[in-house]
């Protein structure tokens, strides 16, 4: 009985929490490694390896037993509490009769030890492998999406996005041209093994600009001799289509590893409960493929990633001038409902991603490591309108960022502290094809990037650790761009930047502008753990990001949006304080987190409507890029609770508020208030049998400032000042999601699962606020998505 | 592996090499631009009025300007033929977008919007479905004088067959506006 109770319990903490590694390396009391050393934590049981490592998986969370063996040593049995993957580095002592004490680190595996780190597990990934990486990371606290259309979704992390979050994909920053609030991240969610978010710029090796936070993402790797191989299909009833995703690791302890991993999508038409959403189809082909060399103190490692995808743009959302943002505004109703298809017609987007690295890691000795990277990247985006003329068939934008990276990465442990050092050279280049026929909102421009960080990390004892970080970055960057004179002139740039001219034609002037940007940041924080049972990590960071080429350059109609964007020359960099803390506590059976934080942004750039423009085609409102002092202050609490031995419940809570101080408004596109909860139900004697259901709760958003207009719409053919209501934001509203899975065993490590997937359940109307397209349409409707996963 | 790191360092560099030389300084040939909007007007007796909306700097910071600046002048109780101009006067010589709208007739409409109190404006021609462009109409003013604006709207991808377009109600026709100007317009009794 116990034993079943015991089997249930692990069983239970499999489905309900996520599952950590532990590895580590095991050494004599000179350092030396000990080969075949027991290592036995929870009921887990390995021995070391030749260089004294090892490696256990699937450790469930929670209090475990560790206990470590090797004949003519003192063994180590002890207790500890598992919450995150951990590095365990023991030093035994030789067995002499009396008791010596056992020298023991422990070291954390994480990114940054002050801030806590969010983990999305493989089987989340795997449940939005239909959809996109931004609907996987809303399963954390505090990240939101920011959506244009269903298929273009972006991570909102603690109310930032874009340029102010950077994606790291395998240790590469992702250079996809994140400035756009319509460019979703480049990356297929399927070659994702584990997502990691981090709420802030604390972990400096990545970048000191990350003002918003980090995703970090790294495919899976498998450390241990094994091959296997695992099949994704889905089906969804809304957008009538599906995606197919296969991936065949094979892992080596020593020698060569690899993984290929491929994956399809292909979608049509989403729709609302009420009517289709005309063109919001989208189609992916992704691939990636990886391979490492494993020697005893070396490895080499090669990856490449191509990601390409057409994604449709709803077709009401394609708007002339402000007459036709006010009949779609006072309308409710998207002007264009077509029949289901799965045509894409313009507009619509074309991306290509392709990434190739090359990495070199090198154990200097027991406790140093060194590590090399080149990685290469180059991104195409091409965005295709609604022509006038319709054979013309090329696109409007055309966008070619090449971007080269080196890294140099310096690890070295000692007995109580931990220092992390390196450097980075960047090279990119942005090519904007003048073939458009169109004034691109992004011009040519090429950036020199050099970095360099150290940190330090140092363990006071075995429940307090001390970090601290350094960077400094200089960025360089020249564009080439044709602005008209008279934007030139209405700028105010004649004075100023007379120098940037170097030639005329017609009426553009053609200008080199070149800025330089020093950057110093910084970060300093703990974790303190309290009889086990409380943490409190405790950072503050400071991060520095330079305007974007989208904030310092734009000039002229963006034709997706309806808006005249500018951007300014004068623009500064936009610097952010943050100060956050999470106190952490654990029960038997029962966790709570507070992470309430508080970021003051000097310079925060953002887009505010400053009046009119008028055009052949009619008025067009006018959006500037300003700067102004920002606050944003929040909350995010997270609780876990084991109802049963098969009920869980899981909340999450989410708080922003956004304040521009300069102007004493609220800040716009914050997002509102969300409350996210989740009952599981688990029972592993009918297949593993696991079912949740999910409940979305997000409010109104009532702190939004007034940027509404007036203009003059023609009505009964006379012409008439209307409101033009921009700024309201949607009703709030709650959503019902369930899930329900069963895993069939067919043999040795073949196994079949079947999902159940119920998007929106009660098939309600809405809105969401942070939809770029909330004026023209409303969210998709019920979704049932089937799941068919094949593990071999 | 040895010929997959070549592959690689192949791959690599082909990309460096048709990445560095594809940089084009030349300046953007706006074509999707709609300059100029010319409606002319002709009465009985070969009399024209021409109203012209012109905006060289395209989707620059400078409105278009307004010809004659005081606004159109007209005679009560007259029936005007008219017709309609699009231009892109940025590309030299400047091209004649008036042909390419007709072309696709059947997914473009110009739709005229008049104060009612000045006259009614019809269609005279039609596209290959037998409905109706707006490149050429009739202007027959009323019979008293007063002032008010004639509003032009090109719209592309209308819903042609949605109730009232037809007759030159732009109420439920939907799609985007490539053009839309506002003409000040008198009517006087002669």
């Amino acid at each position: 009985m116990r034993t079943i109770q015991l089997l249930f319990f692990f069983l239970f903490s499999i489905v309900c929490w996520s599952q950590y590694s532990i590895d580590g390396t095991i050494t004599d009391e000179n350092g030396l490694p000990l080969k075949g050393a027991h290592v036995h934590i929870a009921s887990k049981i390995t021995s070391t390896l030749p260089n004294g490592a090892f490696l256990l998986e699937k450790i469930p969370a929670g209090k475990q037993r560790l206990y470590i063996s090797f004949i003519g040593y003192q063994p180590i049995d002890a207790i500890f509490i598992v919450n995150q993957s951990l590095t365990l580095n023991y030093q035994l002592k030789l067995d002499i009769t009396k008791l010596n004490e056992v020298a023991l680190t422990q070291l954390k595996k994480t990114n940054s030890a002050s801030v806590i780190e969010e983990q999305i597990t493989a089987k989340t990934i795997e449940q939005y492998s239909n959809q996109t990486l931004g609907d996987a990371l809303k399963e954390v606290a505090g990240v939101s999406i920011l959506k244009t259309g269903s298929t273009i979704v972006k991570p909102v992390i603690n109310g930032l996005h874009s340029s102010r979050i950077p994606i790291i994909n395998n240790n590469v920053r992702l250079e996809d041209q994140q400035w756009g609030t319509e460019h979703a991240p480049n990356f297929d969610v399927n070659s994702a093994g584990k997502i990691t978010v981090i709420k802030g710029a604390s972990a400096l090796q990545y970048g000191g600009d990350a003002i918003g936070g980090l995703v970090l993402i790294e495919s899976e790797m498998v450390k241990k001799d094994t091959l296997f191989g695992k099949t994704i299909a889905n089906f969804s009833s809304n957008g009538r289509g599906g995606s197919i995703s296969s991936s065949i690791h094979k892992g080596n302890r020593l020698g060569w590893s690899w993984n290929i991993i491929g994956t399809l999508k292909y979608l049509g038409d989403r729709e609302t409960p009420d009517y289709i959403l005309s063109n919001t189809g989208n189609r992916e082909q992704n691939f990636s493929g990886s391979t490492q060399y494993n020697a005893e103190n070396y490895s080499i490692g090669g990856m490449y990633s191509f990601y390409n995808a057409q994604i449709g743009i709803l077709q009401a959302a394609h708007i002339g001038n402000v007459t036709d943002l006010y009949n779609a505004i006072t309308n409710q109703e998207p002007f264009v409902v077509e029949p289901f298809n799965y045509r894409i017609n313009s507009p619509k987007q074309e991306v290509q991603h392709h990434l190739a690295k090359l990495n070199f890691k090198k154990w200097l000795s027991d406790d140093a490591v060194l590590d090399l990277q080149y990685a290469f990247q180059f991104n195409n985006r091409l965005e295709y309108d609604v022509r006038r003329n319709s054979e013309n068939k090329k696109a409007s934008l055309d966008l070619q960022l090449t971007t080269h990276t080196l890294l140099v990465d310096y690890k070295k442990t000692f007995d109580h502290w931990q220092l992390k050092a390196g450097a980075n050279l960047g090279y990119q280049n942005n090519f904007a094809n003048p073939q458009t026929g169109v004034r691109p909102l992004i011009p040519s421009y090429q950036k020199i990037d050099l970095g360099t960080y150290a940190i330090g990390t140092y363990n006071i004892d075995n429940s307090m650790v001390l970090e601290g970080g350094l960077r400094y970055d200089f960025s360089s960057i020249e564009a080439t761009k044709y602005y008209l004179k008279s934007r030139w002139e209405e700028r105010g740039y004649d004075n100023e930047f007379s120098n940037f001219i170097v030639g005329e034609e017609g009426n553009q002037w053609l200008t080199k502008p070149k800025f330089d940007y020093h950057n110093l940041t910084g970060n300093l924080g703990f974790r303190k753990q309290f009889h086990h049972e409380l943490e409190w990590f405790s950072n503050m960071s400071l991060a520095s990001r330079n305007p974007n080429p989208s904030e310092l350059f734009s000039d002229g109609l963006h034709h997706s949006t309806g808006q005249v964007e500018l951007g300014d020359l004068r623009l500064q960099r936009e610097q952010s304080f943050k100060f956050s803390n999470t106190l952490k506590k654990e029960w038997k059976k029962t966790n709570l987190s507070f992470t309430p934080f508080i970021n003051r942004i000097a310079n925060f750039i953002y887009l505010q409507p400053i009046g009119f423009e008028t055009t052949i085609r009619g008025a067009f409102p006018v959006w500037e890029f300003k700067q102004t002092e920002a606050l944003l202050t929040g909350i995010d609490v997270n609780f876990n609770w084991n109802l049963s031995s098969s009920f869980s419940y899981q909340s999450n809570f989410a708080y922003v508020n956004g304040e521009n101080l300069t102007e004493n408004q609220p800040l716009i596109d914050m997002p509102p208030v969300t409350w996210n909860q989740k009952l599981v139900y688990s029972n592993p004697k009918w297949y593993d049998f696991t079912a949740s259901l999910q409940s979305e709760l997000v409010f109104r958003q009532t702190r939004f400032p007034d940027y509404n207009f007036e203009t003059n719409i023609v009505v009964n053919n006379e012409l008439e000042p209307v409101t033009v209501d921009i700024s309201s934001s949607p009703a709030g509203y709650h959503l019902l999601h369930l899930y329900g899975e069963m895993t069939f065993n067919l043999g040795k490590n073949n196994k079949i699962t079947t999902a159940l997937f119920i998007q929106n359940v009660t098939n309600t109307a809405y809105r969401d606020y942070l939809n770029r397209q909330r004026f023209y349409a409303d969210e998709m409707g019920r979704n049932i998505q089937l799941q068919i996963k094949y593990n071999f | 592996m040895k010929t997959n790191l070549k592959f690689l360092a192949l791959f690599l560099s082909s990309t460096l090499a048709l990445t560095s030389c594809s940089n084009d300084d030349s300046a953007v040939n706006e074509e999707e631009v709609i300059t100029t909007v010319r409606v002319t007007l002709e009465d009985a007796s070969g009399n024209t009025i021409v109203l012209q909306s012109q905006d060289l700097d395209g989707d620059g910071p400078n409105a278009p300007i307004l010809t004659p600046i005081g606004g159109g002048i007209l005679s009560a109780n007259t029936t005007y033929t008219g017709n309609i101009e699009f231009l892109n006067e940025l590309e030299s010589p400047a091209e004649d977008i008036t042909i390419e709208v007709e072309e696709e007739g059947d997914e473009h409409q110009v739709f005229y919007q008049l104060t009612s109190t000045l006259g009614t404006v019809t269609y005279t021609d039609t596209d290959v479905n037998g409905r109706p462009i707006g490149i050429t109409f009739t202007l027959t003013t009323g019979s008293a004088s007063g002032t008010g604006n004639l509003t032009v709207t090109l719209r592309h991808e209308p819903n042609k067959t949605a109730s009232g377009v037809a007759s030159g109600d732009i109420t439920n026709a939907g799609g985007s506006t490539d053009a839309e100007v506002s003409f000040p317009i008198q009517v006087n009794v002669i």
